[in-house]
Formats: C-alpha cells, sequence, structure tokens
C-alpha cells in the first residue's frame, strides 16, 4: 500500500510517501490511521489530532470508514487551502 | 469539456478568452475570476503544493459538475502552483455560456468549490523569516455549501 502525504502531515511523518504493509485487521481509513500513528513518533504527531486530517484512497476523497486494501494508494493531508 | 491546467508559469486572462472564444459564435458572454496573492501581515511570499494526478482529477470533476448545472459552452480553470510572491496570479476561472448568468453563477461556484474541494495547500512565507501553513477558513466552507443541492 503506497501512503502519501502532504503539506504539514508530510513535515511531521518526515516524508513524502512510504509503502506499506499494514495487518489484515486494518481494513479501513480509521484503522489504517491507527496503525500508521503507532509507527514512529512522527506519524504520532502528525496523526495526533484526527479531526485535523483529511484523507483520499486512490485520489478521491474518503472518510473513515472507507475500505482499504492492498496496493491502494493512500493519502493523509490538512484540510485543502486553494483557490 | 473544460480546460484544466497546473502549472507554475503565470497565465494570460486575454490570451485565455480569446483562445476559448476562437471561431465560435454561440458563446453570449464569459465570465471570469483571477485570484491573486494578497501581502497580509508583512507576507513575502505564499508557496502552493497540490497532490498531482488528483489535483487535475478533482478539478475536472468540479468542473464537470459546473457543467451538469448549467448550460455552459467553454470552460477554462489554470491554478498554479509552486512559490508566488504577493501580487502575483493564483487561479483563473474562466466560463462562457450564451446568457451572462450561466457564466457569472458557474463562475462564482467553480471558484467556491476550487478553495474546498481540490487538493491544494498554502504556506506562508513572512518577512521576518516565520512561515505558516495557510488554515481552512469556516466561511470558504460556507461559501461552498450554498450551492448545496437541497
Amino acid at each position: 500500500m503506497r501512503i502519501l502525504y502532504f503539506a504539514w502531515v508530510r513535515q511531521k511523518v518526515g516524508r513524502a510517501e512510504e509503502e506499506v504493509a499494514p495487518p489484515p485487521e486494518v481494513v479501513d481509513v480509521a484503522g489504517l490511521v491507527e496503525w500508521l500513528a503507532a509507527q514512529s513518533p512522527g506519524h504520532a504527531d502528525a496523526f495526533a489530532n484526527r479531526r485535523t486530517i483529511r484523507c483520499a484512497v486512490n485520489q478521491e476523497f474518503a472518510r473513515p470508514d472507507q475500505p482499504v486494501r492492498q496496493g491502494d494508494e493512500v493519502a493523509f493531508f490538512p484540510p485543502v487551502t486553494g483557490g | 469539456m473544460a480546460t484544466v491546467r497546473v502549472q507554475q508559469a503565470v497565465f494570460d486572462l486575454g490570451a485565455e478568452s480569446a483562445a476559448l472564444a476562437a471561431g465560435r459564435h454561440d458563446i453570449g458572454g464569459m465570465a471570469s475570476f483571477v485570484g491573486l496573492c494578497r501581502a497580509d501581515d508583512g507576507l513575502a511570499a505564499m508557496t502552493l503544493e497540490h497532490y498531482p494526478g488528483m489535483t487535475e482529477r478533482a478539478i475536472e470533476a468540479i468542473a464537470a459538475e459546473a457543467e451538469a448545472r448549467w448550460p455552459l459552452t467553454g470552460c477554462t480553470i489554470i491554478h498554479r502552483v509552486g512559490r508566488l510572491p504577493p501580487g502575483e496570479q493564483i487561479v483563473l476561472v474562466l466560463t462562457a455560456s450564451a446568457h451572462r448568468a450561466a457564466a457569472l453563477e458557474s463562475c462564482a461556484f467553480l471558484i467556491d468549490w476550487l478553495k474546498t474541494r481540490a487538493p491544494f495547500w498554502k504556506r506562508e512565507e513572512f518577512a521576518d523569516g516565520q512561515e505558516r501553513w495557510v488554515e481552512a477558513k469556516a466561511e470558504d466552507d460556507a461559501a461552498a455549501e450554498r450551492w448545496a443541492r437541497g
């Protein structure tokens, strides 16, 4: 599974992307966040306030209950501020 | 089908309008919005980051929604990325239709939705060297919400 990070989420995690292989019990975005948050102090810091993080699965905005599986591209980022 | 571009380079509203209208006789009006980098609180520059791939898809989906709601005869959306000092252009929304209301309304809709549904993030740099990420604004969400179909 390919994980991408943007803006301050990227800065806190300390990298822009990574390949991960979460255990089988990780079945949705919420579960993936829990698992990622335990990977390093940087990850824990980035995911400390879950409400400030947005997610996309395969380049479509996703909610916490969206299923994730092997081969997906999952991105985490703050609320968008373009325009 | 809208023209969507995400680029570092500056854009030219006149050239984009001319390109949209070239050879057409069904356009009765065009509306445009150009967003600029404003120098608030000693801002030295703004850097726009985006999600390559998703950005284009998200903007195309927003444009398709506008085309479904209004009878548009043309639409161009250009969003810049990278480091932009105050006064620089950030975004162009250009819409064309047979009549003014569709062009004006769809232009307002597009910029409201771009602000809340396209994956861009702004980081501000100040003259004293400080940097901070721009936070999403509740009024932008409210502006986008007014287009919700009830």
